[in-house]
């Protein structure tokens, strides 16, 4: 018997093509000869209206090509790029245009499209591009943005793209006033980035005898880059073929689209009737991709004598960027997820959604989650502390309870559905936090620890996460004559290891084996019909629709084999590829031969499709293809769930905090997990490594460092802190708890972004424990937290 | 690229030099300031060496230059002559399998975009060719100059200490078990 693949921890099909050096990701796209390479004109300014463009030092460079600005595009690339997610709350929202017509509203934006040579003589003449501005006063940061003072967009008053609110569970303001315990907080949080490892890169080729455009782009939506750039090019969709080679990494940075060059280089590429090719470099993903995180909290909150939530009232605002093409995704997770695995009583949530003068703001990993982690885990903490309870009981006497599922919140999630948790068991998940860092007895390593004169905290944070969000994904299971297996699902890969996964789900319910299998992701040419890998759904999304895929195909196998067997479809079972009659195993047939007798042939090629022609096979007195049936050994099929499957996890770490120079050590870092039934072991802990560690970085070190002229000053890997080995812990303590989702055939849910989620909330609890900060109410409001500004802190303690 | 004698297609001066990559001998002629990060990757095809900043702090692009690790993102092509060049595509053994460092990767999950990747197999192929038997502190410092921003690291290390397991002929343990597989010692030093 073949063992299930399913939890197993199966090693990547995906590296032995890696590891050689043999994967193609974007910039090493071989498009044959004449490729020619583009660099783009950007602001140098972060607002200022374009006087004039002057090109003509540009067109003598040798070997530049084209130059384009906003005059030379016409039809719809001359409008604003999409509003991807338009929402009717965003009253204002607005998108830039491919190249910046008139004026410039971020440090960064596109105002020119030089195409050359080769990419060094491209830089070259951008160089050369002369562009008079006249500068207008920058809004920066979410105070200027707030006072507005200064507009970014002359017509959008007070910078307000949007305000919503939500409420449930009754009138939040009023029961807090009327609650026996009250507390407010302000709560800051820095932006951040995605930052992976490859940036942004389009290729494309335009096949003039065939009126047909070929893109390479690195995203992570292959179907959501093709509608576009079929829009904006005028072409049919059927002209346009979307191919998502090797992503470097994507983090949510490559969800948006299009992005102006995915548009421009197509562009470019069909006027000059040769491949052209964008490779950003580092810089510009700095300043020309996007950023996240960036909010400033208030929350007013009401509870009983245990610590229980009664009444929570929150406003946010948040800095979106200069544009809102993503539309409020962000805020509206933040504002709904904020609750976490917490009942919250009477519950009001505002957030104002704010222009400034910076680089957009689109989800990164954890999308809004880790800001509203952030503003509820420290709202738990300043309970516990005011009532001088332990923080993790002011926590458990919060929890929804196993029995309350399917949880109902009375909000509507980021989907426009029902925020409805589907199953969870967050005091068990509580039970195993704290036996991983024996928080019962950590109080007495404290002690012990404070006289060697040593600092020590512990910090404890809780989440749900909402992930697998619709509307669908598809998957077409297929095969071939010699029995192997092509699979392929319309979302694309950026390290997730879906080759692999996706082969496990369809090695066990087809009975093929693992090694015959071979899936493609983000190839519309394959799949057409997608919808992108984001909100940790692509497990749960393409995961069930390969199932159901590779379950069509077996069904039709089965129902070949049987007639041809002579037996009962429910007598067959299909072992390694074989189709035989239970208890009698010499009587079978291969899936490949299988797939030959699915397909009645006219031409023999070779000894298998002899076996197919229909001298061979079939009744003579009948169709060769049955009037409800089709050839070939097949199976597709489209997952498409009612609602999100909501994931939870929780965090702790110790940290230690340097008496003298405020350097702050992590001593353990614990996760407790629960993404439902586990495809592959290996790989969702791989995935909460590396939330852990961008987590780690968000907390401690990543910050967009903008000054008040909108000047990003951290622009390099110099100068952006990311986390090295050296700065994360050394060995992360995982857990799992298994509660499947009821919500699709496999029980899993999303585990991509989970390991980022806590860290704003648990790195602020554990500092402040160990630096017994808290006697004046929460002493840690803003993150990222330096040692330097831990010294600060200290300091002001010291003298009120 | 089409070159006249002393200047390319672009009118800028060019040099005729000679690299030798993984034991091949290539002829190009670049401008001077032509990385060598950029013609292994475009001028000889040699994709497998990525990369991710080009200013010499990610380490993505890592080579090595007789033996030792050094990013191509910061020499000339045109100083790279005269010195032997490793790149990841040098790495994997005559018959095709994978070396070593590769295999530690593959079994210990090191890697899940595989953009940093090649920089990290070059960086600890030469790191253990210089301490053949690090101890966990020395494992997490020999990659200390790489940025992955998938992994975490965590599996990087434990693929370090696999390395230098399969360097010396040991093999892990049975079945797929990711980074937690024992690993077991056969013989001695190879
Ligand atoms: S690309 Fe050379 S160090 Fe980053
Ligand atoms: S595996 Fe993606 S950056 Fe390291």
């Amino acid at each position: 018997m073949t063992i299930k693949l399913m939890g197993q921890g199966v090693q990547r099909v995906e590296d032995q093509r890696l590891l050689r050096g043999q994967g193609a990701y974007t910039d090493d796209i071989d498009v044959g000869p004449g490729l020619l390479h583009a660099a783009v004109v950007r602001s140098p300014h972060a607002h200022a209206r374009i006087v004039d463009i002057d090109l003509d030092a540009v067109l003598d460079v040798e070997g530049v090509h084209a130059v384009l600005t906003y005059d030379d595009l016409t039809g719809p690339m001359a409008e604003p790029l999409p509003l991807l997610i338009p929402h009717p709350a965003l009253t204002h929202g607005r998108t830039q245009y491919a190249l910046a017509k008139d004026e410039v509203n971020y440090v960064g934006e596109a105002v020119a499209f030089v195409v050359a040579t080769d990419r060094y003589v491209a830089e070259d003449a951008v160089g050369k591009v002369k562009v008079t501005y006249d500068v207008l006063p920058a809004v920066v940061g979410i105070e200027a943005a707030r006072a507005a003072e200064h507009l970014v967009h002359d017509d959008v008053p007070g910078n307000l793209g949007a305000r919503l609110e939500q409420q449930t569970g009754g009138d939040a303001p009023a029961v807090v006033a009327a609650a026996p315990h009250r507390l407010s907080l302000d709560l800051d949080i820095e932006r951040s980035a995605c930052m992976p490892l490859e940036g942004r890169g389009t290729v494309a080729r335009w096949e003039p005898a065939l009126d047909r455009l070929q893109l390479w782009t690195s995203t992570q939506s292959s179907t959501g880059v093709r509608a576009a750039v079929a829009v904006k090019l005028g072409l049919d969709l059927g002209q346009v073929d979307v191919i998502t080679p090797d992503v470097g990494g994507g983090f949510g940075v490559k969800i948006n689209h299009p992005w102006p060059e995915e548009l421009l280089v197509p562009y470019a590429a069909r006027a000059l009737g040769r491949p052209v090719k964008f490779v950003e470099d580092r810089r510009e993903h700095f300043i020309s991709s996007a950023h996240e995180r960036g909010q400033v909290q208030h929350v007013e909150v009401g509870f009983d004598d245990d610590g229980r939530l009664l009444g929570l009232d929150v406003e946010l605002w948040h800095d979106h960027g200069a544009y809102t093409p993503y539309g409020l995704i962000v805020p509206i997770i933040t504002s709904t997820q904020l609750l976490g695995p917490y009942k919250p009583g009477a519950y009001r949530v505002v957030f104002h959604s704010l222009y400034t003068n910076t680089v957009i703001v689109t989800p990164y990993r954890g999308a809004g989650r880790p800001q509203g982690c952030y503003a509820m885990e420290r709202t738990m903490d300043a309970i516990a502390q005011h009532l001088g309870k332990d923080r993790a009981e002011v926590r458990r006497v919060n929890l929804i309870q196993p029995d309350e599922f399917p949880y109902e919140h009375g909000l509507v999630f980021q989907d426009g559905r029902p925020l409805t948790y589907d199953s969870g068991d967050y005091p068990a998940m509580l039970d195993k936090i704290k036996a991983l860092v024996d928080w019962d007895t950590f109080g007495e390593r404290q002690r012990q620890a404070a006289a060697e004169g040593r600092r020590i905290g512990l910090g404890l944070a809780c989440y749900v996460e909402g992930t697998g969000v619709g509307p669908y994904e598809g998957a077409h299971v297929h095969v071939e004559t010699t029995g192997k297996v092509k699979v392929a699902t319309g979302l694309t890969s950026q390290g997730q290891g879906h080759q692999t996964v996706f082969a496990q789900l369809v090695a066990d319910e087809l009975g093929c084996r693992f090694s015959d299998v071979e899936v493609v992701t983000g190839d519309t040419r394959r799949m057409p019909y997608a919808v992108g890998t984001f909100a940790s759904r692509a497990a749960v999304m393409s995961g069930s629709a390969v199932h159901l895929a590779a379950r069509r195909a077996k069904e039709k196998a089965l129902r070949i084999a049987a007639d041809a067997l002579e037996a009962s479809e429910d007598d067959l079972q299909i072992v390694d590829g074989v189709v035989s009659v239970k208890g009698a195993p010499e009587v079978s047939l291969d899936l490949g031969t299988i797939s030959v007798l699915s397909n009645p042939l006219r031409y023999a090629f070779d000894e298998a499709s002899k076996r197919a022609t229909q001298f061979q096979v079939g009744d003579p007195g009948k169709p060769p293809v049955a009037e409800d049936d089709e050839p070939g050994l097949e199976g597709r099929d489209f997952y498409s769930p009612e609602r999100a499957t909501f994931a939870s996890g929780m965090h702790a770490v110790i940290v230690e905090t340097d008496p003298e120079t405020a350097e702050i050590r992590i001593l353990q870092y614990a996760v407790v997990h629960d993404c439902g039934t586990l495809i592959n072991p290996m790989i969702v802990e791989g995935q909460i490594h590396g939330g852990v560690a961008q987590g780690v970085g968000g907390a401690l070190y990543e910050r967009m460092a903008y000054d008040s002229s909108g000047q990003l000053l951290n622009a390099s890997f110099m100068d952006f802190l990311m986390p090295y080995v050296s700065e994360v812990p050394d060995g992360i303590d995982v857990d799992h708890l298994e509660t499947p989702s009821p919500l699709n055939p496999l029980g899993i849910k999303g585990a991509g972004e989970a390991g980022v989620i806590p860290s704003a909330a648990v790195f602020a609890a554990a500092i402040e424990d160990a630096e017994g900060l808290r006697e004046d109410g929460l002493a840690i409001t803003a993150m990222p937290i330096s040692p330097s500004e831990l010294f600060e802190l200290r300091l002001a303690h010291q003298n009120p | 690229m089409t070159v006249s004698a002393q200047t390319g297609e672009t009118g800028e001066a060019v040099h005729d030099v000679r690299l030798r990559v993984n034991g091949v001998v290539h002829d190009l002629r670049v401008p001077a300031r032509r990385l060598l990060s950029d013609a292994l990757r475009h001028d000889l095809g040699l994709t497998g060496t990525h990369v991710g900043c080009e200013h010499g702090v990610c380490g993505a692009c890592t080579v090595l230059v007789d033996g030792r690790s050094a990013r191509a993102c910061l020499m000339f092509a045109v100083a790279a002559v005269e010195v032997d060049i490793t790149t990841v595509e040098g790495l994997t053994r005559p018959d095709g399998s994978l070396g070593p460092v590769q295999q530690a990767f593959s079994e210990c999950h090191g890697l899940q975009c595989g953009f940093c990747t090649p920089g990290f197999l070059t960086t600890i192929t030469a790191g253990l060719e210089e301490n053949p038997d690090p101890t966990h502190e020395e494992a997490r410092d020999m990659i200390g100059g790489n940025l992955c921003r998938c992994t975490g690291y965590q599996n990087i290390v434990a693929a370090v200490e696999c390395a230098a397991v399969l360097r010396r002929g040991g093999s892990r343990g049975p079945g797929p078990g990711g980074p937690h597989a024992s690993i077991t010692e056969a013989g001695g030093p190879s």
